[in-house]
């Protein structure tokens, strides 16, 4: 069911697009109690091209639209991200012992592969094992996430059971990864590599054909396990250039966009399709960062870090920003929303979050001097992508010009802004989060040392991060979790090591025709496509 | 005549040898590689480890002057290798966005020969009158309009004026005529313009040296009604160069459609060779090019085959 | 035209044929007043890029979220972008880019081709095969594509403000196309007569070549070079628009029209109309020019 959050926003050049948003939201209401329909093709944009087809070795949101309907997992999300949760997908049920140590699951009984071959424990525990320690010639991308995983065991075709060496906090999250695909362990067998030449699942939709560049189609799977379901027919997902998007959605050639658009594309979708057009805006576990290179002074010096964050008008910027890109939300180093915020009487004493801008500066400019640094220069390092790297970087170097800093932007292809990165060949650089769900273990990975985590740029020794992070990716309780989440939140914002410049906004236009797609705060989950149906 | 084709033919290979050498060693000069960018792109969690592993499985870690070897030894056989990208072979990648390419550069080629070739004699013929001038300045501008703005620019007027844009998605024209046409059109106008203008000029001033020269002064003189001149003698004459300009230019354009696929969302080879140079995708890059490179080399082979047949007066050695 | 008398073996800037620099320049507006015209616009963003602190009204760089996307007006002369940044400023700032990386790119390809093309062309032989097939070689790789690869492959430095890296892209492909004609200009010098004799006396190469083959290669050198500053300014305007050349926030006119400006047609049509104008016209000025210079210097080529 469409729950569509709806963020007005003012923009002063676009009334009649503020009249028609507000309508939408309207309009989204009654959706819930409409009974779905069967049939129809959802055609769908997507906006980059995966560099392969195998679940466990791809990490792009451009496999994960037209690749996930084909497959099922273990569990996945339900809702949206205001009542996210993780239940069953072939489990038909599941349990965590309360030590943590072991999951049970127990599989629904009549799933079936598209060849037909039933599945069972087996292919689960095929998959997880390919996953864990991939053979060779297999690239399993995220094996370290699972290597707390000690054995699987199948006491039954029906039933999985994962013993653990060590308590996980994050592990349901994992069995809900929408990368951890199960494949047929009777092909894997006869070829490890199978998953990256065919595609063969268990998922709601049939692969029929991928043509370079051009579109992917799925047709529905009549065997699939979940009575009634899917809805659709098939599925047409077309690869374009983010470019054509929003004129390809008015002109009908797709009904969505399942990554997230600006500002002024919704605008211009808005009033292209007046009436037709569903609009879902909300959180996304996204966010720039710019991070210090700890390495170089000056800015191994604290004060120098906080004044180049207190120089910043995240607030002011949020507003501002938000009606020309994505960049929308103030936060700290998890998704604002999420339940293990810091709240916000407390973010705003932290360095950079103050919300009278003009004392942050002086403030600013007075540790800048405290710290015997004038005429500073910066080179901060920024990543060759339009939305919203770019406007990002013209935000940040305008904010510390007003502090008398002088910035040269250095804007690189990804494949060089990885190099500057693992060189530390920067000042400053402009990373982000991007993850499939909140999960302080996900989020805190870039503000870690070098040595605990192969993401972190900082390049900063404070151990007391790392041992903090230690100790709630092992905790279960939640109470006691946050309580260290927030510890590690406070402690990495006073520190500036890498700070959080702001969070995105997902916008997703649909034509009004398409429902029961949900955003669950991110761009690789909620894309099996078995609830999404077309009103036609 | 085919002595004459071989010998060129024998040429060529010297040239696209050197192309695939310097290509080979110039992008291996790039920092940064494609494993990093397949893997970290999104931002997902991965080690260094998985990253050496991927290198492996490509065989991105052996020594440069073995991938060389392979390489070279690819060629001979003629295999380009496989897409560092999709593991899929660079002839097939190229292959399915080859047409589009294609299609775009010979329509372009069309329309700037109807506009050139009339306004180009018109021009000659009326010298240094009003019509000239026009034409010229007319001309000066068509080259001075950059492709990619007067791309934007008929898209975004076919938006705002027709609140209509083509279909995404190659057709092939045997199949969907109207479709096809409909939206390659506009790419192959917005090319085609500048490409008009290159030739007009170059039938402007072939056309003005043909009629200086002594048969038509004596055709004039014998009272050959003018346009009949035009039309007998100094027109075929001034082809001549015209075919050169249109097969450089057609060359360039199959290798310049780089600007023009991005504007247009073109899946032809020059949005591919953007793709893969931004990815770092070696193999695919060097398939790429030398395809261009053989292009260009085979276009100008043609063209001065067309000539040496066309103009009886040059000698074929 | 006065020029056209000059006898064969020297037909460009022969001193006897121009008799005061005066006369020189009216001479030109007279025969050429397209190309004086096309003089006059160069000069008008000559002044820009001088004098850009002067004359435009706004910081280039300065973010000013209260004024975004202004229709143009007497606040801001072409109204600004999505940041609030004055768009006249930017085209006047980003003259300086344009006219930088053109000039700069275009005497450097050029000087090095017409060296290269005239060595090929007068020692001949070994050198002149070798010299042609690095030209072919590079004349087949289309100029954008050699240029994103030089792009790619070079690191970022500026000197004096220019961005040396996009410099190199821009000037390296224009090498081997003004080789190839300093090349033939020079070979048709090199058989006359008289620069026989000169071997034959025991004239040293140098002297041969400073003496007669380079006065004779100037005229299409200059020619080339004001035809090449046109394609260079183009190349840089695609590159920038690629997002392979300027970076942000520095004002360049392909960059103010790359990214999402095109997003902005309905709400701001002046982001994307101003900065293709600014280069439509630089490009023709530099081309009219060109074309003059030609007519005027090359007799060949005259009606």
């Amino acid at each position: 069911m469409t729950r569509g959050v709806c963020f007005l926003v003012s923009t002063r050049n676009n009334r009649t697009a503020l009249a028609l948003m507000a309508a939408t939201c309207l309009l989204t209401a009654p959706a819930i109690a409409q009974e779905p329909k069967k049939g129809g093709t959802l055609n769908f944009a997507v906006v980059a091209e995966p560099p392969g087809i195998d679940c466990h070795g791809v990490t792009t949101f451009a496999f994960a639209h037209p690749g996930r309907p084909h497959y099922s997992t273990l569990l996945k999300f339900a809702g949206d991200h205001s009542n996210l949760k993780i239940t069953g997908d072939l489990a038909e049920s599941f349990e965590q012992a309360k030590d943590g140590l072991t999951y049970t699951f127990k599989l629904h009984k009549n799933v079936t592969f598209h060849d037909g071959a039933p599945m069972t424990s087996a292919d689960v525990k095929a998959s997880y094992d390919r996953i864990i320690n991939p053979p060779a010639g297999v690239i399993s991308v995220r094996k370290a996430l699972h290597e707390d995983i000690r054995e699987i065991e199948t006491p039954d075709d029906y039933t999985v059971v994962f013993k653990m060496k060590a308590v996980n906090a994050s592990m349901l999250t994992h069995f809900a990864s929408p990368w951890n695909c199960i494949y047929r362990a009777a092909k894997l067998k006869e070829d490890p590599q199978f998953p990256s030449k065919t595609v063969l699942g268990t998922g709601a939709f049939q692969f029929v054909e991928y043509k370079k560049g051009e579109v992917w189609i799925g047709k529905r799977y009549d065997g699939y396990f979940r009575p009634g379901r899917p809805y659709l027919d098939g599925f047409r997902a077309l690869f374009v250039k983010s470019n054509a998007v929003a004129t390809g959605i008015i002109g009908g050639q797709f009904d969505a966009e399942f990554r997230g658009r600006t500002p002024k594309e919704r605008d211009q979708i808005m009033e292209g399709l007046k009436d037709k057009a569903t609009l879902i805006q909300g959180p996304w576990i996204s966010s720039l960062l710019f991070t210090f290179n700890n390495s170089r002074k000056p800015f191994d010096d604290v004060r120098v870090r906080q004044a180049l964050s207190m120089a910043v008008d995240r607030w002011g910027g949020a507003q501002n920003m938000s009606k020309i890109t994505m960049l929308k939300y103030v936060g700290g180093l998890t998704r604002p929303g999420y339940e293990y915020n810091l709240p916000e009487d407390e973010l705003v004493k932290l360095p950079g979050y103050g919300r009278d801008i003009e004392k942050s500066r002086d403030e600013a400019k007075r540790l800048l001097k405290e710290a015997g640094v004038s005429n500073l220069k910066i080179k901060l390092v920024n990543r060759n992508v339009g939305e919203p790297y770019i406007p990002g970087g013209i935000f940040l170097i305008d904010q510390w010009r007003r502090i008398g800093v002088e910035t040269e932007h250095s804007v690189l292809e990804t494949k060089l802004f990885f190099d500057a990165m693992s060189a530390g060949n920067f000042d400053v650089l402009m990373e982000f989060i991007s993850d499939f769900a909140d999960d302080p273990s996900a989020q805190f990975d870039k503000f870690l040392t070098a040595e605990k985590s192969s993401q972190a740029a900082s390049r900063h020794q404070d151990k007391r991060l790392d041992e903090l992070f230690d100790k709630q990716a092992r905790t279960i309780d939640v109470v006691e979790r946050k309580k260290l989440t927030q510890q590690f939140e406070k402690l990495a914002i006073t520190q500036s090591y890498s700070a959080s410049l702001l969070w995105w906004e997902r916008i997703i236009v649909l034509n009004k025709k398409v429902k029961g797609w949900e955003n669950q705060a991110n761009h690789f989950t909620g894309q099996d496509l078995t609830d999404v149906w077309l009103d036609e | 005549m085919l002595g004459f084709i071989i010998r060129r033919l024998l040429l060529v290979i010297p040239t696209l040898l050197g192309v695939a050498v310097a290509v080979f060693f110039l992008i291996r000069v790039m920092p940064g590689d494609v494993v990093v960018v397949k893997l970290r792109a999104d931002g997902a969690q991965v080690t260094e480890e998985t990253i050496q592993a991927e290198r492996k499985r490509l065989g991105l870690d052996k020594p440069m002057i073995v991938q060389f070897k392979d390489y070279m030894v690819g060629l001979v056989t003629g295999d380009l290798g496989k897409s560092l990208w999709t593991g899929e072979s660079v002839a097939k990648e190229i292959a399915v966005r080859f047409p589009v390419s294609l299609q775009v550069s010979i329509m372009a080629s069309l329309i700037a020969v109807f506009i050139a070739v009339p306004l180009g004699t018109l021009s000659a013929v009326y010298r240094d009158t009003w019509i000239d001038n026009v034409i010229r300045v007319m001309a000066v501008s068509g080259l001075a309009i950059p492709g990619f703005w007067l791309g934007m620019l008929i898209i975004l007027g076919l938006l705002a004026f027709f609140n209509w844009l083509p279909k995404i998605g190659y057709v092939s024209i045997f199949e969907d005529p109207v479709t096809n046409l409909s939206a390659l059109i506009w790419p192959a106008l917005s090319v085609g313009f500048r490409y008009a203008a290159v030739v007009t000029r170059m039938m402007r001033s072939a056309l003005l040296e043909v009629m200086r020269e002594d048969y038509i002064r004596t055709a004039r003189a014998k009272g050959v009604y003018q346009s009949l001149v035009i039309r007998r003698h100094a027109i075929r004459n001034a082809l001549l160069p015209v075919v050169t300009v249109i097969g450089l230019e057609f060359a360039f354009l199959i290798g310049g459609l780089v600007v023009t696929e991005q504007v247009f969302n073109l899946n032809g080879i020059g949005k591919l060779f953007v793709d893969a140079s931004t990815r770092g995708d070696f193999t695919l890059i060097q398939g790429l090019v030398l395809l261009i490179a053989a292009i260009f080399v085979l276009v100008n082979l043609i063209v001065d085959v067309l000539y040496a047949f066309l103009d009886p007066r040059i000698r074929l050695n | 035209m006065a020029t056209a008398t000059a006898s064969p073996p020297s037909p460009t800037i022969s001193a006897n044929a121009i008799p005061t620099r005066e006369n020189l320049v009216l001479q030109f507006i007279k025969a050429q007043p397209l190309g004086f015209a096309g003089f006059l616009i160069i000069l008008m963003y000559f002044v820009f890029a001088i004098f850009a602190n002067w004359i435009a009204p706004y910081d280039p760089e300065a973010v000013d979220f209260g004024a975004m996307l202004s229709s143009p007006g007497r606040e801001h002369l072409f109204g600004t972008d999505q940041y609030g940044r004055d768009v006249f400023s930017r085209l006047v700032y980003g003259s300086r880019t344009a006219l930088g990386v053109g000039i700069v790119s275009s005497l450097f390809g050029c000087t090095l081709g017409a060296l290269l093309g005239a060595a090929s062309g007068y020692f001949g032989g070994k050198i002149d095969t070798i010299i042609q097939s690095i030209v072919d070689i590079m004349l087949s790789f289309p100029l954008i594509v050699l240029a994103m690869v030089i792009v790619a492959v070079l690191g970022k430095s500026t000197f004096l403000g220019v961005d040396m890296n996009l410099v190199a892209a821009i000037a390296i492909p224009m090498i081997p196309r003004m080789a190839r004609i300093a090349r033939s200009s020079t070979l048709s010098i090199a058989q006359m007569p008289y620069i026989d004799a000169a071997r034959a006396a025991g004239y040293s190469h140098s002297r041969i070549v400073v003496r007669h083959i380079l006065p004779n290669i100037i005229a299409p050198y200059l020619i080339m070079t004001t035809a090449f500053i046109a394609q260079a300014i183009l190349l840089e305007a695609s590159l920038s628009f690629l997002g392979l050349g300027v970076t942000e926030p520095t004002p360049a006119w392909g960059l103010m029209l790359s990214g999402t400006s095109a997003d902005f047609y309905k709400a701001a049509p002046w982001m994307i109309l101003f900065p293709g104008l600014a280069i439509t016209l630089a490009v023709f000025a530099f081309n009219l020019l060109g074309d003059s210079l030609r007519d005027w210097l090359d007799p060949k080529m005259k009606g």
